[in-house]
């Protein structure tokens, strides 16, 4: 339990750190050679979103392997109680 | 093993908090601007992607030749990631088709044959929570055949003239880009060691409740 | 092999069955792909495939169904008999069943479509060959490995789809090539190695885990 505190501690670390560093805001870095009627579509919010995609996935998986394993070993401390208890009998 | 796992990830949670500087002051890549910066990402994920299917296809081989139990665990465990890492690649790729092709998607050999073997790892997730007991060995089987894809995948984009870039484009990098690519591949490498490590646990302790059950029941 | 194939011809049920769907898959897409007479351009060829993947998997599912409620595949599998032997066996009758349907569908979708299935002979009933092979070794092996589990019916499609899906895209490229009007020879070779390369593998995997994979 406490390594698994330990890995939520550290991926909440990192998560400040992410956002005090805004994804570079397009202006005033204009790309080498392009030109500004090539391409309307702004890049940022593309950015932005791979990224946070892969955020949250990686968040949403290891939330969700916390309350898998919690739920396991919850059941697993069941039935040992219940293995020791039938024992002592 | 056990004494890898606190020191992996570390060294990984490191390497993503490091990341997001390392890839703001990478240079930009001269056609595509901006947006070109979702591969120090996308192409790690997949990475990460075809070391799961590798590692599950492994694992399905001991299973099936070597009659090993534990490693159907690592097999379950890999696919999952494999789901997973596919996920962030085909979520990824085409934020950045987007705006460097035009399209969100694009029927070519390699987006085709990544997305396929994707599925196969899909359905073998699905096979695992529908098939009953038994179906270790099935699972493996699919496995091998999702294993097989990887290569596949890989040089697809070699083989065939399509709208993704070449493999030969990492090899010949520039070092202000190389130097944040190889970061960020150490970083999803060391995720997909420590998401494996926790997956294994919750199914070795999975295994250890439906012992105790069987042996309660004795 | 040929009490194998005895047992599929003294029981017509699958493959007259296994026909009529096909053949309502062929007009099912005929109504959806024919507007006013004029077929879509290169329907032919994704049709054909198409309506042989979905009766290979119906027929797939029907003749392992038979021998579950007879049980004799675990019979089969205690008897003397060589278990590779055993699996190309069962590809065998898959392989008969599919040739048949799609000697009919061929002509058929040939009529219904205005495309010019038999303008090479040769090399188009090798496409279908090597293609209708390469998704029965998939689908024999898995139909059989999921005999024993549950929710097989649904469970096929769902193994066997992602993996084939590269067999029947192969199939159909290298068929639409040739139903051009200016057929590309050269491109249907090409898309008929890679068939070939796809089979190898594929029964070279089915073969090297069949028989480890059946035994509890």
């Amino acid at each position: 339990m406490k390594k698994a505190a330990l890995l939520l501690m550290l991926v909440l670390a990192a998560v400040p750190v992410f956002a005090a560093q805004p994804p570079t805001a397009p202006d005033g870095f204009v790309p080498a050679s392009s030109l500004p009627g090539q391409e309307q579509l702004p890049a940022a919010p593309l950015v932005i979103a791979a990224y946070s995609i892969v955020w949250l996935l990686v968040l949403g998986y290891v939330w969700s392997i916390w309350n898998r394993i919690g739920k396991a070993e919850r059941e697993l401390a069941d039935v040992s109680r219940r293995i020791a208890a039938s024992q002592r009998r | 093993m056990q004494k890898l796992f606190l020191p992996l990830l570390v060294v990984t949670a490191a390497l993503f908090a490091y990341a997001p500087f390392a890839i703001q002051n990478a240079p930009y890549e001269s056609t595509m601007g901006l947006v070109q910066k979702i591969f120090y990402f996308h192409v790690p994920s997949w990475m990460a992607m075809f070391s799961a299917a590798c590692v599950c296809g492994i694992a399905g081989a001991l299973v099936i030749f070597g009659g090993r139990k534990d490693a159907d665990r690592v097999a379950e465990a890999a696919a999952e990631l494999a789901v997973l890492f596919g996920l962030m690649g085909l979520l990824t790729g085409p934020l950045w088709g987007r705006k460097a092709w035009g399209v969100w998607w694009q029927w070519d050999a390699r987006l085709t044959s990544a997305l396929v073997m994707w599925l196969v790892f899909v359905a073998y997730l699905l096979l695992r929570k529908y098939g009953g007991p038994g179906s270790e060995k099935l699972s493996a089987v699919l496995a091998l055949f999702g294993m097989a894809n990887v290569p596949f995948v890989y040089w697809s984009v070699n083989v065939w003239r399509t709208v993704h870039p070449k493999t030969s484009v990492v090899m010949t990098l520039a070092p202000s880009m190389g130097r944040p690519f190889l970061l960020c591949s150490l970083a999803f490498m060391g995720l997909f060691g420590v998401l494996l490590a926790a997956r294994v646990r919750l199914q070795n302790v999975r295994a250890t409740v439906d012992e105790l059950y069987l042996s309660i029941e004795d | 092999m040929r009490k194998d194939l005895l047992i599929e011809f003294r029981s017509r049920e699958v493959i007259y069955t296994t026909l009529f769907f096909a053949v309502a898959c062929v007009l099912v897409f005929a109504f959806g792909f024919v507007r006013e007479g004029i077929p879509v351009d290169d329907a032919a060829a994704g049709i054909l495939w198409i309506a042989i993947a979905f009766s290979g998997t119906l027929a797939l599912g029907r003749t392992f169904e038979r021998e579950r409620q007879n049980d004799t595949l675990r019979a089969l599998m205690l008897s003397p008999v060589d278990r590779p032997a055993l699996y190309l066996g069962k590809l065998a009758g898959v392989l008969l069943l599919l040739a048949a349907v799609e000697a009919v569908i061929a002509p058929l979708i040939a009529l219904m479509f205005h495309a010019p299935l038999f303008a090479f002979p040769m090399l188009m009933a090798l496409l279908l060959a090597a293609g209708t092979v390469g998704f029965s070794a998939v689908g024999t092996l898995f139909a059989a490995m999921l005999v024993r589990a549950r929710s097989r019916d649904v469970l096929l499609p769902v193994l066997l789809y992602p993996i084939t899906i590269p067999v029947i895209i192969a199939g159909v490229r290298g068929s639409a090539a040739l139903l051009q009007p200016e057929a590309d020879v050269p491109v249907a070779r090409m898309w008929l190695s890679m068939l070939v390369f796809f089979d190898i593998v594929f029964v070279t995997l089915a073969l090297w885990t069949f028989e480890p994979a059946m035994t509890e």
